[in-house]
Order: C-alpha cells, then structure tokens, then sequence
C-alpha cells in the first residue's frame, strides 16, 4: 500500500510539473484555453463514452469473458481430475506394493518353516542311523568276539600239543632222552602253571 | 511551431446534432471505437480456441482475466465476484485507450478530465448505491470513525464527508492529469528537434528525441500504471461499501 501510495503521489507531482508549460503554452498562444476545458465539446463525449463503454460492456459480457471462464474452468477441472487420478493411481500402487512386501514376507516365513522342519528331520534321521550303526557294529563286534573266543580254545590245546612235541623232540636231539607223552605234559602243564 | 496542447483538440467527424446539442461523431469517438474493438478482438480471438494448454495469445487473455479477478479478491474478497465484469470493462478500456493514445497521431480520450470525470463518477455512484441497498442507512455510519472521542465527532464527520466526496474528483484528475502531462511532455520535446538541429547542423536534435525515447517507455508505464490505480481504487472503494469499516 505504501508503494502504491508513493507511485500515485510520485506520478501526480509529474503531472502537475509537466502540466505547467502546457499551460504557459496556452497562455503564450493569445489566451486560446485548454481544449479539455472547452465545455461546448462536454455532450459528444458523455454521449459517445456512454455507448462506447455500454458496447464494449456487452461484447466482453456476452462473448469474451465467457469464453475465457469456460477455458479456465476446463482447465481446472482437467488438473484437479489428473490430480484425482493421480492420488487414485499412487494408492493402488501403494497397495500393490504392500501385497507385495506380504507375499515376500510369507514366503520367507514359510521357507524358514520349512527349512527348520528339513533340518530336524535330517538330523532325527541321522541319529537314528548313527545308533542303528552304533547297535549294529556293537553286534558285530560281540560276534567276532565269540568266533575269537571260540576259535582261542582250540588254538590253545592245539599250541600245547605243538609245546610238547616241541618239547620231546629237543629232548631228543640235545639230551638223547626219551621222554613220554605224559611226563612232558606234565613239565609243560608246570612251566606253564609258573608263568603265570 | 504547434502548440503541444493542439493534440488534444476534439475534431468533428461526422455533424450530428440533437434537439440543439452537439453529439458528432469525433476523433474522440472514433479512437473510443478503436479502443473497444482492439480490446475486444485481443479478448475474444485470444480466448477463442480455449485451448487446454494455451498458446501465447490465450496466455494474454488469460492473464488479464485473472490480473482483475485476483485484485478483487485481494481487495474486495468474494463478495466483489459479481462487480468483476464491469471492473474488468473499464480496466481494458481505460488500459487500451492509454496505450493507444501512444500510438502517434492518436487521440488519447482518457486526456479528458469530462471523460475521466464520467468514468470516476460512475464508480462513485455505483459504490454509493451498492453500500445504500447492502447496508440501509447503516451506510451513513461509514462517515463515523470508531475509536474518535465523541467532542471530536463535529470536527471528524465533515471530514468524513469531504474526503469521501473527494473521492471522484481525484480518480479523475489522476488519470487525466497524468495522461495529459506526459503527452504534453513528449509533444514539447518533440517540437525542440526541428529548432535545435537546424541550429547545430542536425545534432542538437538527437538529445530531444533520445528524451522522447525515454518518454515514450515512462508512458507506456504510466499508461498501464493509471489504468492499475484507477480499477484497484475502485475495488477498494467498493470494498468500503461492502464492508464498511
């Protein structure tokens, strides 16, 4: 307003400056006064301004401002629905987008579901082989256990005969002696008895 | 030499006289019709094809259309919605007669204090009215500063008065006075050229006509600046009536 206020002023000083050799001029000239001034001119003018304005006033109600108003509107209408659209096409997205993340989300969460349950399962499956294994070598083992043992018994009487054979036949080559059956069993049954 | 003043004479065209008075058709009449037809034709081809994204003239019209409708929201607020035809009529007439009134060998009508003084005073009246019939005689509070004590009342009424009576007198000197103090302006330097160049050899003569350069873009600002102040006083002026106070 204060702007406003000053370029009214500011330009009213120029007109009233400027207004001052139009009027020595007018004097200058033999008192011949301002055409403005001249009132016998007053009635064309009202008359013709009051037509002029009255047409003009028409011819923008009817046809012009009509005319802008309705591209104006169109144009607003024609924004504000894209923007509608817009905002309509941005929330569809947005819920497109959370679906998204959901599926993705269950996904993952049933992966880990079914990874945990495979895991279980291999490792129950896998403890069940080690003991079967486990029982299964036990078994073995004792059954080798019993052919060793079975088989140590005879190894052993077979070895003492072997020891007295060995016995009589070094009795024989060193010493010349004849030593029965019986007494070398009986001196390996003692050397025997002894080592232990 | 021609007097600067002679521009402003009014020429008969067409004689025509009715019961005794004088309404010919004139230079000022016939440049009011050149006014409203450019104004009309740059309004109604520049909107004519309403186009969505409009080109360069459609931006024109556009932006006129909006120029007046946002200082009467500005200055009046929605109320003033309904008087935004008959402002915008007299902002584009007033601003094209300016302007036209440059052209050379124009006749500028806004140079007129009878034609401005028409213009003021219908907005005058008009507000008048439209703050009579909005408010009763309510209006007549308008003329009562609130706030004053009321031992100062017979000294601050009249006052009131007088500067609202005022009001048409300097809406229409302005723009007359303005209009006719740059056009004068222009025609004293332009009459300088001829007399200073035939004294130096025709180069005396360019510092005239460099003034009248500059003279012709302060008119061009002047021109659209009066046809500003004359509608945005109008709007405020209908904004006191509306609102009073």
């Amino acid at each position: 307003m204060v702007a406003q206020a000053r370029s009214i002023l500011l330009t009213g000083i120029a007109g009233i400056a400027a207004l001052a050799p139009s009027l020595a001029f007018a004097a200058a000239e033999g008192g011949s006064s301002l055409p403005q001034l001249d009132w016998t001119k007053f009635a064309t003018q009202l008359f013709w301004l009051t037509v002029m304005l009255v047409v003009f006033f028409f011819i923008l109600q009817k046809n012009a401002l009509p005319k802008i108003e309705d591209a104006l509107e169109t144009r607003r209408r024609k924004v504000d629905d894209d923007l509608d659209k817009a905002s309509a096409h941005r929330e569809e997205a947005e819920a497109a987008m959370a679906a998204y993340e959901k599926a993705l989300a269950d996904a993952a969460e049933q992966a880990k579901a079914i990874h945990r349950q495979v895991a279980q399962e291999i490792a129950e499956g896998a403890t069940e082989r080690r003991s079967a294994l486990a029982a299964k070598l036990a078994e073995d083992t004792k059954a080798a256990e019993a052919r060793i043992n079975a088989a140590k018994a005879p190894a052993l009487a077979n070895l003492q005969d072997v020891v007295i054979e060995v016995v009589q036949d070094v009795a024989a080559k060193l010493a010349g002696l004849k030593v029965s059956n019986a007494d070398a069993k009986a001196a390996v049954a003692a050397s025997l008895k002894e080592k232990a | 030499m021609a007097s600067p003043l002679q521009q402003f004479e009014i020429h008969t065209i067409v004689p025509i006289n009715i019961g005794g008075i004088d309404l010919s058709f004139t230079n000022s009449a016939l440049w009011m019709g050149i006014t409203i037809t450019v104004a009309s034709v740059f309004l109604a081809f520049g909107a004519r094809r309403r186009a969505l994204v409009p080109g360069r003239w459609q931006v024109m019209t556009e932006m006129s259309y909006e120029f007046i409708a946002n200082m009467i929201r500005d200055n009046v607020g929605d109320a003033g919605r309904r008087y935004f035809p008959y402002i915008f009529t007299l902002f584009m007439f007033i601003l094209f007669g300016n302007l036209l009134g440059l052209v050379p060998g124009a006749f500028t009508f806004t140079s007129h204090i009878i034609v401005t003084l028409a213009l003021a005073l219908t907005v005058f009246l008009a507000v008048t009215i439209v703050g009579i019939v909005k408010h009763g005689l309510h209006f007549f509070s308008f003329f009562v500063p609130s706030g004053v004590p009321a031992l100062m009342m017979p000294l601050m009424i009249p006052i009131e008065i007088i500067s609202y009576l005022s009001r048409p007198v300097s809406l229409s000197i302005r723009l007359f006075a303005n209009m006719m103090a740059g056009h004068t302006m222009m025609k004293v330097f332009a009459g300088f050229v001829v007399p200073l160049g035939a004294a130096t050899f025709g180069i005396g003569g360019l510092a005239p006509i460099a003034m009248d350069v500059a003279l012709t873009g302060f008119e061009l600002l002047v021109a659209f600046l009066q046809a500003y102040v004359f509608t945005v006083l109008t709007c405020l002026y209908l904004n006191d009536a509306l609102n009073l106070h």
